[in-house]
């Protein structure tokens, strides 16, 4: 395949299983049920979709979940046409797309849009126009920002991608992103670039960010869960998870779930910020 | 006739005409959903432009070069190495080596492109950034080397099946006149089995052409024209990989077909090349 299919498929999961006493009354929902949900779409979401689906699955083996990523671009069009129950998107489906697809959306928790560089690189903080200036290709070499005199490699995501969205209109301010720019395919691949590139530079979920990468601060505020939520770091958007139609069935089920106290403490788990 | 007989060549005739029908199919559909841009009278303006979706700019003459310039050069290095690694299977190394080498190859041979692709991010492009530095290791060059890989094997066992057919009485003539191996191998073999040897260039060409994933891993993907083999590049495959992920009916879409088109008429003339060299007869000295 051509994309990056993280694909979960876990099939009967445990022979003795535990379920803790307090989760046991959001869980319990799924008592009884089988079939399958199918998931795609943004790849920010997938950590958080990986969690909740080993839970269900741990409890109730009769339920199968696939995860797919591609991009919340493929997130709306394959639930728009079908091919999945619920299509993840980091950014909210434009109108059209809503009317278009009768897309219910539910956003569960809000993220931010972190530039990231090699943890090696001396440059951790950037002012709006340099930044702007490196993603259009004006900035071209690390020692112009106080670092080694390094070529700069900007990467960026396709098309299809909420983050890359986000970031261009609240960060670039819709502005220029070189054609120079290497392309990869998810958060994930974005975060394995850069941990691999001492000079690139690029942007992922702030839920994506670890050791392997290292924050940078924009206009002095660092990209961190806690300014997301203070309101500080203003590049942020909501996760969505949309459904054709109202959702029914187990997908009503997996969107409650998300709702839930337990769904909204994984949610805050792998690094976003829960809605409730 | 008997009935399974029977069965069996209704059988083989379904399984030609289908696969016949299908390959047809699969280019009309093509040429039907890229009339727009024939219409249009962009397609060829779209071999000619850069890629700007931005400035309403869809051309993609870079794409085009970066497939050239990454199966060229992929096939520039494996070409000699596979020459060599046949000349050693088949003539110069000792039996049990040669055997071990050949299955090696076989095994090769099924090995997915993304594990290549896997294992260059890893281990080539960090040494290629760190050996040229310039740009991210993400470039021309390592994608290049991977399809080297890639091909390799296909272009190997075509040569080693080409030199084994080398009548056996050339080779004892060699010996009786007193020629050494190499003589052996330069002026009997080579020019007895350059037929196979071209036609394992050929279809290693088309491999390294469709191939997908080494350079969509690999090759950065980069949009620009790129000007050295260091520099991030975006092949045709890797372009409508990357663009069919985003939209089913915007303009850039619609042109993945003019992409399309290019590379079945690549393969197509690669394909019939073949053809027209296996048709000629055997050249006699």
């Amino acid at each position: 395949m051509t994309k990056t299919y993280i694909r979960v498929l876990f099939i009967c999961c445990a022979v003795c299983f535990f379920v803790s006493p307090c989760f046991s009354s959001t869980l319990d929902t799924f008592e009884g049920q089988s079939g399958t949900i199918k998931i795609s779409g943004g790849t920010a979401h997938i950590p958080v979709m990986k969690e909740a689906a080993k839970r269900i699955i741990t409890f109730n083996s009769d339920i199968q979940i696939s995860i797919a990523g591609g991009g919340s671009g493929v997130g709306i069009k394959q639930v728009g046409e079908g091919l999945v129950d619920i299509g993840n998107s980091g950014r909210a489906p434009t109108d059209e797309e809503i009317n278009k697809y009768q897309l219910k959306m539910f956003k569960w928790a809000i993220d931010g849009v972190g530039v990231v560089v090699n943890p090696k690189n001396n440059v951790k903080s950037l002012i709006k126009t340099q930044l702007v200036d490196i993603f259009s290709g004006k900035i071209t070499n690390w020692k112009d920002l106080g670092g080694l005199d390094k070529t700069i490699n900007v990467y960026t995501r396709d098309k299809a991608s909420g983050t890359r969205a986000v970031f261009w209109k609240k960060a670039l301010d819709k502005g220029e992103i070189t054609d120079k720019a290497n392309f990869v395919v998810s958060n994930g691949a974005m975060k394995s670039a850069i941990s691999n590139d001492p000079y690139g530079i690029g942007y992922v979920s702030v839920g994506h960010i670890d050791e392997s990468v290292a924050p940078v601060a924009l206009d002095g505020v660092v990209p961190t869960l806690e300014n997301v939520k203070q309101g500080k770091y203003k590049i942020a958007r909501g996760l969505y998870s949309n459904t054709k139609g109202e959702p029914s069935g187990l997908t009503k089920k997996f969107i409650e779930y998300l709702f839930s106290n337990e769904g909204q403490q994984i949610a805050a788990d792998k690094g976003f910020i829960p809605v409730k | 006739m008997k009935l399974v007989e029977h069965f069996a060549e209704k059988f083989f005739w379904f399984a030609a005409v289908l696969s016949l029908a299908v390959t047809i199919l699969i280019f009309g559909f093509m040429v039907i959903l890229g009339l727009p841009l024939f219409k249009g009278g962009q397609f060829f303006d779209l071999l000619s432009k850069p890629w700007l979706p931005d400035h309403d700019t869809l051309g993609i003459y870079p794409m085009i070069v970066g497939t050239l310039s990454i199966s060229l050069l992929g096939l520039g290095f494996a070409f000699p190495l596979s020459l060599g690694c046949s000349a050693f299977i088949s003539v110069l190394g000792p039996k049990g080596l040669s055997k071990i080498l050949k299955k090696t190859v076989q095994l090769m041979t099924g090995i997915p492109t993304v594990i290549y692709g896997f294992v260059g991010i890893f281990l080539l492009v960090p040494i290629i950034r760190e050996v040229f530095e310039r740009g991210s290791g993400m470039c021309i060059l390592s994608a290049s080397f991977l399809l080297c890989i890639l091909v390799c094997p296909t272009m190997i066992l075509f040569f080693t099946d080409s030199f084994d057919q080398v009548p056996k009485s050339f080779l004892d003539a060699v010996d009786a006149l007193g020629g050494n191996k190499a003589q052996k191998i330069l002026y009997v073999i080579l020019p007895y089995s350059w037929r196979g040897i071209l036609t394992g260039l050929i279809l290693a060409l088309g491999r390294a052409m469709g191939d997908t994933m080494i350079a969509l891993m690999v090759a950065g993907n980069a949009v620009a024209l790129p000007d050295s083999v260091l520099d991030s590049a975006r092949t045709l495959t890797a372009h409508i990989a990357l663009v069919i992920a985003a939209d089913f009916e915007s303009l850039e879409f619609k042109t993945l077909f003019a992409c399309g088109i290019i590379l079945y008429l690549f393969t197509t003339v690669i394909a019939l090349s073949v053809r027209s060299i296996e048709s000629k007869p055997w050249r006699k000295k």
